[in-house]
């Protein structure tokens, strides 16, 4: 056996001990992860809990140019912990780029898929940012914080490029000023059924003007914490209730503790990016590289629901409609993989794999994994609109797998309402 | 642990023989580094191996590793028990969560694989 370029060891020089990063693992994952031989750990970006992380057993991996928890305890007991009691995440990574001035809402509005003009104050929308062709340059998070103050969250992978693009498009534009706020800026996600009452256990946020309890879902307020400016939001990558806090870096730390200190008696967890991406794909949330990219359409991905076209004009919007217009050419569809022979498990079919209709090749997996909750492999996968409803086949290392269809979401996201609703 | 009674590989499996028979696991080490095991592929008793093929797959949720036989010879029998508990590797990677067993051709063989001293080096000990 060897290993695939994922793990790194934090005790261990690498190189020499095991064959890490070889050509011969089978994956060929188009993530920005990456095995430490390629990567000096100490020319990586750090952020105020890597030390934290490393002391309790992090198993650290190069993500996006950052030395990034995989996993701690395990995926499955991490993932588990966030499905069932509560979950923390060091997701200081991500980037937040700030957009001020009288001229932000309607400028914003002509780059975001979704409508973000005269967005209340306190509310955060999910949208897209496409190229002229529609291609997906990011899927984020804008937050209108202030009348005149919005907050961009990006994926750590495409810092760079939404930072150039906002400050290109931004070239000349009257009321609009764009900091990058991201290095400043540490992030923290609090999910899971319990993330409420752990949140309520912050001396932060013990003041009794903050109605924590208030906080929709999708919205977020600004508090004053020890350091500085603290936004505080109900929003999450989980499908799971639970929160993000955008603080400074000093206080990065003392608030992690607090919260592990604080939620012990939940059974709060670290949660490393490992489980970050099975809880995301087991509630169908896109992951930019995978669902997303510059080659696929908004559409395409299942995310219309984000996409505004009536009465506005953004980047990418033409091509957008004249794709409604034309019907739509590829779908994103869920898979469960049917075992090969009688008796056996099903295998796992990974991102990349190719989908057959019979004889014809239709598509291919942009996700796969066994889910953890649902003790089954499953898949997300774009495939010709035609073929969606077909009798569908996966090549899994040489071999012919069934698949059977099934809608999405692979399990029902509790972000609204009952954070322990049955299902 | 890394006891004397097996031979190990530097992909991190032991060997245990048993008269003409080798019975192939992988190692705690092994099993400690991959995380959580969700499916394991092995080959069917009745195929024939030669020493380094690819003979199955360990999965985790986030990789797909290969799965090398150390040896030459036939595999006799396999572990049908962990193909429908993966997980059994981890919990017990030198007893329950046992792989396949081959019928040993050349007892030559064995002597390119690590003793348990060489082994241990092998993984910083």
């Amino acid at each position: 056996m060897t290993w695939g370029p994922i793990y790194i060891m934090t005790e261990l020089a690498v190189t020499g001990r095991c064959r890490v990063g070889e050509a011969q693992s089978p994956r060929r994952s188009p993530d920005p992860e990456s095995a430490v031989s390629e990567h000096d750990l100490n020319e990586l970006k750090t952020t105020p809990l890597t030390g934290w992380h490393r002391a309790h057993g992090a198993r650290m991996v190069s993500y996006a140019g950052f030395q990034m928890p995989v996993q701690y305890a395990g995926v499955l007991a991490e993932h588990e912990a966030v499905r069932e009691r509560v979950g923390l995440f060091d997701i200081t990574h991500m980037g937040e780029i700030l957009a001020r001035g009288a001229g932000v809402s309607p400028w914003l509005d002509g780059l975001t898929t979704n409508r973000i003009n005269n967005l209340e104050t306190g509310k955060v929308v999910y949208t897209a940012m496409c190229r002229e062709d529609g291609g997906v340059l990011d899927d984020m998070l804008v937050y209108r914080l202030t009348d005149q103050e919005w907050m961009i969250v990006c994926n750590a992978a495409n810092h760079d490029k939404i930072v150039a693009w906002l400050l290109t498009r931004a070239e000349g534009v009257a009321g609009v000023e764009i900091e990058d706020a991201s290095d400043a800026t540490a992030l923290i996600a609090v999910q899971g059924p319990d993330a409420t009452i752990l949140m309520h256990r912050l001396a932060a946020l013990a003041d009794r003007t903050i109605d924590l309890d208030g906080l929709d879902f999708s919205t977020c307020f600004t508090h004053k914490g020890p350091s500085g400016r603290w936004i505080v939001s109900r929003t999450g990558y989980t499908g799971e209730r639970g929160y993000e806090l955008y603080i400074p870096l000093n206080d990065a730390l003392p608030i992690w503790e607090e919260l592990v200190s604080r939620g012990e008696d939940l059974g709060v967890a670290p949660v490393g990016l490992a489980a970050r991406d099975t809880l995301r794909f087991e509630v169908a949330y896109c992951l930019y590289g995978h669902e997303l990219s510059e080659d696929i359409l908004p559409l395409e991905a299942g995310i219309g629901w984000a996409v505004r076209l009536k009465n506005r004009d953004f980047i990418g919007r033409d091509a957008i409609e004249a794709m409604k217009a034309a019907g739509v050419p590829r779908r994103l569809v869920g898979l469960e993989i049917l075992p090969t022979q009688a008796g056996r498990p099903a295998p796992i079919a990974r991102q990349d794999a190719e989908i057959f209709a019979g004889d014809r090749f239709v598509g291919r997996v942009t996700s796969g994994t066994m889910s953890p909750t649902l003790g089954r492999p499953l898949a997300l996968a774009l495939v010709t609109a035609d073929a969606a409803d077909s009798d569908l086949t996966v090549l899994i290392r040489g071999r012919s797998a069934p698949v059977r269809t099934t809608p999405l979401p692979f399990l029902p996201a509790r972000v609204k309402g009952d954070p322990r609703a049955e299902r | 642990m890394v006891t004397d009674d097996r031979k190990y590989t530097r992909e991190h499996e032991w060997v245990m023989v048993d008269g003409d028979v080798a019975i192939i696991g992988v190692t705690e080490y092994a099993a400690n580094e991959l995380g959580d095991v969700v499916f394991i592929e092995l080959p069917e008793a009745g195929n024939d191996v030669t020493a380094g093929d690819v003979v199955g797959t360990i999965e985790t949720v986030k990789s797909v590793e290969d799965l090398y036989c150390p040896i030459s010879g036939e595999v006799v029998e396999v572990n049908d028990a962990v193909l429908d508990a993966p997980e059994t590797v981890n919990q017990s990677p030198l007893e329950d969560g046992w792989l396949f067993k081959v019928n040993l051709l050349d007892a030559d063989e064995l002597e390119d694989l690590l003793d348990a001293a060489g082994y241990q080096t092998f993984i910083g000990g």
